[in-house]
């Protein structure tokens, strides 16, 4: 529509391409292609270069060696914009929005059409809200962007990317930060594009995305692509073993039976984002919470952890009336959580893995009042070893893997044993092989006692990790199933009462 | 806690996690508790090397260039000067790790001690009563600024522009702008009293810096400090009373301005309404910040502002002993700043950063 050259169908060729930070090689030597009409899925685990390798066909970054070219034209964006005019756009795991501008100021930013020297605000929103139409997203292009979901605000990001028609669009991991409903509308957005024919590239950690929306996959390990299959012909395990490089164990082993001994009672919690939530917890239990993004799974945990206020209801440990009304208040009455978001929840990235574990406890670890190195080490050390973290835990922790990151964090709420663990999405972002060696660690701690809620917007990490699952919907408990009722359609079905569409299906 | 993942790995020996299967084992695996010792010293030395170097590098020149420069009564003297401002950059030292900023310390300083000087010379009251009445507003201002920050929401900024107006303005109401002359002898003997030839104030402000060295560095709350400055959230969501905390820390930066308020007062033997001027306050931030410490917060130590705090003495007794015009000496520890943080590299990390995210256009 506004640039010819587009329409020419074809394909983006990366050959050899080479990239180095300090030293050590991200990429060495990738072959990638992306065809029109096409979705390839990227898969690898966490550091195997996927993101290096999207930067650098989006213009952020500039290759260290290797070729790119377009319909065999040589291609070599000076930078994204650069990128964009020539027909590539990047969709970002982390959303990057100003939230005081409008939806489609966000969606022009840096290029906002003018007229005699103005912003031409009703072509700039005519053209907007041609573009979020076409994606079916109804939201306002006048409104600002703050206060809109994060699955609304994804949306916006692929509105924003597919505006100029490119005929390459890449998502790297738009999932990451949706629940189950959202990732299905961006998936069906994808096949529309792919129906456009655009040639689409899906970087995702989820599995069953990629076998569900990719024509080919494409596996990176460690700097370089290991395999390469059509979509048809590839099953998780090949995939899982490639991008490993060995066999996991056998995924689907079931909890360990838990006691009789009730450790915490929930009696009708309610606040302004939730009410009538009510269950036992039982020592050695897991429970796992599901829900659509925005039913209120993460503020009912926030709640029982403290971090924010509930107005009714009660809880109990033991038998006892606990007061929660500070994080200080839980963690002394035992229940501590592991928090959604690492980066900017859970650690201080600048610090070391020892000083993030010790935070918590710090009053709690004195020695004659002191906290001394000494005690920071210790703890450390001990952590390091009960949870096999790797990785230098004397640099700051910022520069951990996701995975080990994700590891120093669930360290820091077992410094002391708590009597309820809760864990909101335990293994966001981490790669396959961390994500198993948590949920072994999730599996002991239930073993030796501790009673464990989760909440995960997989699906699937719920029905395998947990003993009961409680469903939340519009803020309200519609359910909660024993693990063998706990088949994914009963679930999804109480995730979505009936006569109540979800916004983000509308 | 001990035991469990250890059983884990007994039951299940070829479990998931099994260490040996990783590919990444022999890249990174490495026990956590055999980091080399001198590498860690360096690691914290790192952050103090530069204004360390910095501060030798400076002592050196100044001994070349003037005679005087390296006697004792001149190093003592540098001390005596830089005490009072000292005893404020300790307390700023902790509000700035802490993510905030108070510009209100040296009016504070200003205002209590006028009010000392107030109810002492002109109400009559018992100069140790007066004494206490001056420390307990200093704190007041302290807690007004700390309420209106961590409960109030108001920026720090601009809740300490506003405190620093109107105490400023209030010490000059109080008494009409004229100066008040006039303490118990034993009071202004305090500045001139030595032991081994060191006036009381610098033991004074050595105890402060000690005093909050210890507390930022082995107290659990000090420590604490580090984790507001260098993300809220987490702080609080790791059970630290964020709000109760900041409170405390600008009530103490008030005392500690009050402080050095009696400390200048025993010096000139007078309360000047004008004490505690902008320069006060912009060679507190200054040391604090030629320390190393980061005005984002989390970052920063004691011993860095004093440093920092050294470092100013220095430059300004040195051009003063050089016949240098005293207006010039702002203009050189504006380039001091400047060449502090050029060299404590964070400006370069902030480049590279940069230029990590954005590729640059060709």
């Amino acid at each position: 529509m506004q640039q010819g050259k587009q329409a020419a169908g074809g394909r983006l060729v990366a050959t050899g391409l080479r990239k180095q930070y300090g030293g050590v090689f991200v990429l060495k030597g990738v072959d990638f292609t992306i065809t029109r009409g096409r979705v390839t899925g990227l898969i690898g685990e966490n550091g195997a270069g996927k993101s290096t390798l999207s930067s650098i066909i989006a213009g952020i970054r500039r290759p260290d060696g290797g070729a790119m070219t377009i319909d065999s034209v040589p291609y070599q964006p000076s930078g994204p914009s650069d990128a964009l005019d020539q027909g590539v756009a990047i969709i970002h795991q982390e959303i990057k929005m100003i939230p005081e501008l409008s939806v489609a100021e966000n969606m022009f930013l840096g290029r906002m059409p003018t007229r005699r020297g103005a912003v031409a605000r009703r072509s700039m929103h005519d053209q907007a809200r041609a573009a979020l139409d076409q994606l079916g997203v109804r939201v306002d292009p006048r409104r600002p962007v703050a206060g809109l979901s994060t699955a609304a605000q994804q949306e916006i990001e692929i509105a924003r990317a597919i505006i100029r028609r490119p005929a390459f669009v890449i998502f790297d991991e738009p999932s990451a930060s949706l629940g189950n409903q959202e990732t299905e509308r961006v998936l069906e957005q994808i096949e529309l594009l792919r129906a456009q024919g655009s040639g689409v590239v899906y970087i995702s950690h989820r599995l069953e995305e990629i076998s569900r929306i990719a024509d080919d996959v494409v596996c990176l390990r460690d700097g370089r692509s290991v395999a390469g299959w059509e979509a048809a012909d590839v099953d998780r395990d090949a995939m899982i073993r490639a991008m490993v490089g060995r066999e996991l164990a056998e995924r689907n082993v079931g909890p360990p039976p838990h006691r009789d001994r009730t450790v915490m009672q929930v009696r009708s919690l309610g606040s302004t984002r939730f009410t009538g939530i009510d269950f036992d917890l039982r020592e050695g239990e897991i429970l796992g919470v599901s829900g659509l993004v925005g039913a209120g799974r993460s503020e009912i945990v926030r709640a029982l952890a403290g971090a924010d206020r509930f107005d009714t209801g009660q809880v109990l440990i033991g038998d006892v009336p606990v007061r929660i009304r500070s994080v200080q208040d839980a963690i002394t009455a035992g229940i501590v959580m592991v928090p959604e978001d690492r980066k900017t929840q859970g650690l201080n990235l600048d610090r070391r893995g020892g000083e993030n574990m010790t935070l918590p406890w710090e009053s709690r670890l004195t020695r004659s009042g002191l906290i001394t190195d000494r005690v920071v080490r210790d703890t450390q050390c001990r952590m390091a070893q009960e949870l096999d973290i790797r990785g230098d835990l004397d640099a700051p922790v910022g520069l951990l893997s996701g995975g080990n990151q994700q590891k120093v964090l669930l360290a820091k709420w077992l410094v002391r044993t708590p009597k309820v663990l809760i864990l909101d999405e335990p293994t966001r972002g981490v790669d396959v092989g961390a994500k198993d060696a948590i949920y072994t660690i999730i599996r002991s701690l239930a073993a030796s006692g501790v009673g464990v809620v989760v909440v995960s917007s997989e699906l699937e990490e719920v029905l395998l990790l947990a003993h009961r699952v409680l469903i939340v919907a519009g803020g309200r408990q519609t359910g909660l199933l024993d693990r063998a009722e706990a088949t994914p359609e009963r679930v999804m079905e109480l995730s979505v009462p009936a006569g109540r569409v979800p916004v983000a299906q509308r | 806690m001990s035991n469990i993942t250890g059983n884990a790995r007994r039951t299940d020996p070829a479990g998931p996690a099994a260490p040996t299967e990783h590919p990444a084992t022999t890249v990174t695996a490495r026990k956590p508790d055999e980091g080399p010792r001198a590498r860690r010293l360096l690691r914290r030395l790192g952050r103090t090397s530069g204004p360390l170097a910095g501060l030798i590098v400076l002592v050196v020149v100044m001994s070349i260039l003037s005679p005087v420069f390296l006697t004792t009564h001149n190093l003592v003297n540098i001390l005596v000067q830089v005490s009072y401002v000292g005893i404020m950059a300790a307390g700023a030292t902790l509000v700035i790790i802490l993510g905030g900023i108070d510009l209100s310390v040296s009016s504070t300083l200003g205002l209590s001690f006028m009010i000392v000087a107030v109810l002492y010379a002109q109400a009559g009251w018992p100069f140790p009563l007066a004494v206490l009445a001056g420390l307990l507003l200093g704190t007041l201002i302290g807690v007004m600024n700390g309420v209106m920050i961590a409960y109030g929401g108001i920026q720090p900024f601009i809740a300490t522009l506003a405190t620093m107006f109107a105490s400023t303005g209030l010490a000059l109401y109080v008494t009409n702008g004229t100066p008040i002359l006039g303490f118990p002898d034993w009071f202004q003997a305090l500045s001139r009293t030595r032991f081994i030839g060191i006036s009381l104030q610098v033991y004074l402000m050595l105890f402060v810096f000690a005093a909050a060295a210890i507390w930022l560095r082995f107290r659990p709350a000090g420590r604490s400090l580090y984790a507001i400055g260098g993300n809220e959230e987490v702080a609080r969501l790791s059970g630290i009373r964020v709000r109760s905390l900041q409170l405390r820390v600008y009530a103490v930066a008030g005392f500690l301005a009050a402080v050095a308020g009696l400390v200048v007062g025993a010096r000139l033997d007078a309360a000047q309404p004008t004490a505690g001027n902008s320069t006060d306050l912009l060679n507190v931030i200054a040391a604090v910040v030629i320390g190393g410490a980061s005005l984002a917060g989390g970052v920063g130590t004691m011993w860095g502002t004093f440093l920092g705090l050294l470092i100013i003495g220095v430059v300004n007794n040195g051009l003063t002993l050089l016949n240098v015009s005293p207006n010039l000496q702002p203009v050189v520890i504006g380039a001091v700043i400047i060449l502090a943080v050029l060299g404590d590299g964070r400006l370069l990390r902030t480049l590279r950063h940069r230029r990590g995210r954005t590729a640059p256009a060709a």
